[in-house]
């Protein structure tokens, strides 16, 4: 065997190590967002009557509306699983099909939301009018970001995918981003049922 | 174009200030000019600042601890002064300059001094104490150093630029709000913070993954080092504790930037979600500065008593138990909220329960000492310091876990007493026995131990007169944060606080010292061996410094003082037969680029300079989305070379140098017996 290859071979071999490493650090690190939520969620329980002179839950939640962000959300998740089943299979084509699926329903969602919030700011009830309506907006709106960023990482993991095919990098890639959406898909799912559900009732 | 930034930001309004503004950028211009003038600014980029060596990180974390350390302490020095002088009169600081000294006097000491100096000793030794050849994530370690860099930056800049906040280390609310604080100063503290913050839980990633999956064969979690023991549950507890300092800054940072209403007094804010908040963060916090330092004290007790370390599970359960229960215990820091009796109550125990473990711990460094062959080292001579007067500490700790004793004793100077007889001791001194044990690890030689030891008796004298008579202020009624006050008899005492805290500076100026006479003598303090204290654990079997690599072959490990049983057993100091390609990490020049942009974020953040704070964010998502497209981030040392850097060290140990380990044989693997003299 030539040099390259045996160091080619070393490289890969230790590369494989990192990317493991790579994984469990990032379950970690998705621990120490899902903190960051926790503890935004009970900011949100604290403050979720403190509407002061403000309009209420009541007044503003639209569970239809919402209902359509989860079904983009949810549906999603599943486009995401289908990517990543495409990948076993080494089918590069259908993992960036179903990317891009899974990319538009999260700006899709992204979307929705935006139309939420802009129509509450207009009706009045922007962030800065009670402590109840700045919970509100930074519990949601730090998912929303979340799922912003998880946007740009699609774009990212499909540009890679089209330019490097599915390498063994690329693949790790993949599968840490999965674990990020579906991690929000969870965390939105606590919202739907702290913040919209009791929000209406 | 520069948002609130005016002229009127320069500090003219007191000649203090105006010094302190000078000073530090008279200080950033000469260590510029000193660089130029070396011509080291290619050696400082290529061999450091962008360097992914884990030894090199934490070398340079270390350094801005001690650069911060002595800002932190000019900080004391200033406050003890006025208030020694200040009865019945303003002093020589007016009230705000004196709010804003304690306030980053805290915040540097906690989040830029005590936190970067324990991630750079445990981004020195952890690796090589696990025979690992590097951290899990190089890169993200270099990316937290400088995000941890451009924090301090923050702070620093903040005596030239503005001011920084005046609401103490605490920033409470409705105080650190936008209506009762204006000005940026609380902004300052804030992305400091945020800053940092995220440096730390990125460290604390980063060591959680090492030590789980980077661990040599043989080396099962009940074989660890206690360090690495402590620096595995401290990492835990940065995972879960540091999201809180992120969530409360960042929710501040609303409330004050964009005007929601998390905490204001009006308008549905809750101030004591804050408190909640905030020691959710700060209690594990204390424990995240200390139990590194406890880590220290044991591989020291044990390697300078010559004696295996006792009781070792208890001292791993003993630092569990005290990392789970430091989340149960953060209402204690404001019991005065007005909670039910019997929330105090439940808060009260559970810290008392705290004392227990650390008792433990004490008990198990006396019976390490106990008929051990102690040798009075300088780190040595901390460890026995910090012994005797943590207990102090931790006595009056309890004390202020009575929910009743705390109403009365609450925000008084019995508590600064009581958190610096912790934290100087209980962090500090373990940082200072850590810099004087493993200095030679890091630099091949060894520091002085005269100085060594003189800075150890002006720190420790130093202390207790500066401290013991702020437990006495505290009974007479005297609060903290006093800029002025009217009781004479309060008067003695702090002229007495004052002078201990000279002593202090004279004990930082032995350090200063020690390090200057070590590095001009360094030829005649080489530590050729690799292992200059006959020592116990892993990272004695490296060479000092260690190479990139740290270890050519990855050792295997059948004990808890894994290298002491290779000595033991004759298996030490041995060439391999054959060695191998190595795989490093590049250097990388993103680290330091990222840090640029989080101190151009904060910075742009902290004076509402809107475009720069988002240039600097896109840019810095630019770095990332770089970094995350580079599938050749590293490159291979080829065996020869290798062989040849093993050879270099291995050819310069004589027998000499080697340590007698014939008054070792006798024992027993697990015995704690005692050792037979010498024959
Ligand atoms: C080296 C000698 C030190 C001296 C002489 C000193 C002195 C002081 C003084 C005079 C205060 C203000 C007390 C008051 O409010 O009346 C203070 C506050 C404080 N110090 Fe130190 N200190 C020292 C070291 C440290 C260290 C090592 C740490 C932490 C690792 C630390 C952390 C703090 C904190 C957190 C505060 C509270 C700041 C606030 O009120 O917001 N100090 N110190
Ligand atoms: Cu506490």
């Amino acid at each position: 065997m030539s040099e390259t290859a045996l160091n080619s071979e070393l490289l890969e071999h230790e590369e494989k190590k990192s990317l493991e490493s790579r994984e469990f650090g990032f379950w970690v690190y998705l621990m120490t967002d899902a903190v960051i939520f926790a503890l935004l969620f009970a900011s949100y329980v604290v403050l979720s009557k403190n509407s002061a002179a403000g309009p209420t839950s009541r007044d503003l939640f639209d569970l239809g509306h919402t209902a359509g962000e989860t079904a983009l959300l949810l549906l999603s998740s599943l486009t995401f699983g289908l990517a990543t089943i495409a990948m076993t299979s080494d089918q590069a084509g259908r993992v960036v099909q179903w990317l891009f699926v899974t990319l538009i329903l999260g700006l899709g969602f992204l979307a929705m939301e935006m139309l939420e919030f802009h129509g509450m700011i207009a009706q009045g009830a922007g962030p800065g009018t009670s402590g109840f309506l700045s919970a509100f907006f930074t519990l949601v709106g730090t998912h929303g970001l979340h799922v912003a960023f998880g946007a740009i990482g699609i774009c990212v993991v499909i540009g890679q995918v089209l330019v490097k095919g599915l390498t063994l990098p690329v693949r790790s890639r993949l599968v840490r981003l999965g674990l990020f959406w579906h991690f929000l898909d969870i965390v939105w799912i606590g919202i739907f049922s702290v913040v919209y559900l009791p929000g209406v009732m | 174009m520069l948002g609130r930034l005016t002229i009127e930001a320069i500090p003219l309004y007191s000649w203090v200030a105006m010094g302190g503004a000078a000073v530090t950028v008279g200080g950033g211009i000469a260590v510029f000019l000193l660089i130029t003038y070396l011509r080291a600014w290619k050696v400082l980029w290529t061999d450091w600042l962008t360097s992914l060596d884990h030894k090199k990180i934490g070398i340079m974390y270390v350094v801005l601890a001690l650069v911060m350390l002595v800002r932190g302490f000019i900080d004391a020095l200033m406050m003890r002064a006025q208030q020694a002088i200040a009865l019945n009169n303003e002093g020589y600081l007016p009230p705000e300059h004196f709010e804003q000294i304690f306030s980053s006097h805290g915040t540097i000491m906690i989040f830029f001094v005590a936190m970067p100096f324990l991630t750079g000793l445990i981004n020195i030794i952890v690796p090589q104490q696990i025979g690992a050849r590097d951290v899990a994530f190089p890169f993200l370690n270099s990316v937290s150093l400088f995000l941890t860099a451009a924090g301090a930056g923050l702070v620093l800049i903040s005596l030239a630029i503005g001011k920084f906040s005046t609401a103490g280390w605490t920033g409470y609310p409705p105080y650190s709000g936008i209506d009762y604080n204006p000005g940026v100063g609380v902004d300052y503290w804030l992305w400091a913070l945020i800053v940092s913050g995220v440096g730390s839980t990125a460290s604390g990633i980063n060591f959680i993954v090492t030590i789980v999956k980077n661990r040599c064969p043989g080396m099962t979690y009940m074989r660890m080092p206690m360090f690495t023991w402590t620096t595995l549950c401290i990492s835990i507890l940065i995972a879960f504790a540091f999201p809180a300092l992120t969530v409360v800054a960042a929710q501040l940072a609303l409330d004050r930037t964009l005007g929601f209403h998390f905490f204001t007094n009006g308008d549905g804010g809750n101030m004591m979600l804050f408190a909640n908040l905030l020691w959710i963060w700060g209690h594990p916090e204390v424990y995240i500065l200390i139990l590194p330092a406890f880590g220290i004290f044991s591989e020291v007790v044990a390697t300078f008593s010559r004696k295996r370390l006792f009781g070792y599970k208890s001292l791993v359960y003993a630092t569990a138990c005290i990392a789970i229960l430091s989340f149960t215990v953060w209402l204690h820091h404001f019991f005065t909220m007005g909670s039910s009796a019997n929330v105090n109550a439940v808060f009260g125990i559970a810290t008392m329960i705290i004392a227990v473990p650390t008792g433990v711990k004490i008990f198990d460094w006396m019976f390490t000492m106990y008929r051990g062959r102690i040798e009075f080292h300088p780190s040595m001579v901390f460890t026995i310091g910090f012994m005797v007067t943590f207990v102090i500490g931790g006595v009056t700790g309890v004390l202020l876990a009575l929910p009743p004793a705390d109403y009365l004793m609450h925000n008084s100077t019995f508590l600064v007493a009581h958190f610096h007889n912790m934290l100087i001791p209980g962090a500090l001194f373990g940082y200072f026995a850590g810099l004087n044990y493993w200095f030679p690890k890091a630099f091949g030689f060894k520091l002085d131990a005269k100085w060594g030891i003189r800075s150890f008796w002006f720190w420790i004298i130093g202390f207790y007169l500066a401290f013991m008579p702020l437990y006495v202020l505290g009974f007479m009624g005297m609060s903290r944060r006093m800029e002025h006050y009217a009781d004479p008899n309060w008067q003695p005492y702090l002229i007495v606080a004052a002078l201990g805290a000279v002593c202090v500076l004279l004990g930082i100026v032995c350090i200063a010292i020690q390090l200057y006479v070590s590095a001009k003598n360094w030829g005649s303090a080489r530590d050729l061996t690799g292992d200059p204290w006959n020592g116990r654990t892993l990272e004695w079997a490296t060479a000092s410094p260690a190479a990139p690599y740290n270890f050519a072959i990855v050792p295997t490990v059948r004990d808890i003082d894994a290298f002491h049983d290779m000595k033991l057993g004759g298996t030490a100091y041995q060439p391999a037969a054959a060695y191998e390609d190595i795989v490093m990490p590049k250097s990388s020049g993103l680290g330091p680029v990222l840090g640029a942009l989080s101190f151009a974020l904060g910075f742009a953040m902290v004076w509402y300079i809107w475009w720069l704070a988002a240039l600097a964010f896109v840019l810095a998502l630019v770095c990332v989305g770089i970094r995350a497209c580079d599938d050749e981030s590293e490159f291979i040392i080829p065996a020869a070379e290798v062989a040849r850097i093993e050879g270099a060290h291995l050819g310069q140990i004589t027998s000499a140098d080697m340590h007698d380990m014939r008054d070792f044989q006798p024992v027993g693997p697990a015995s704690g017996a005692p050792l037979p003299g010498r024959a």
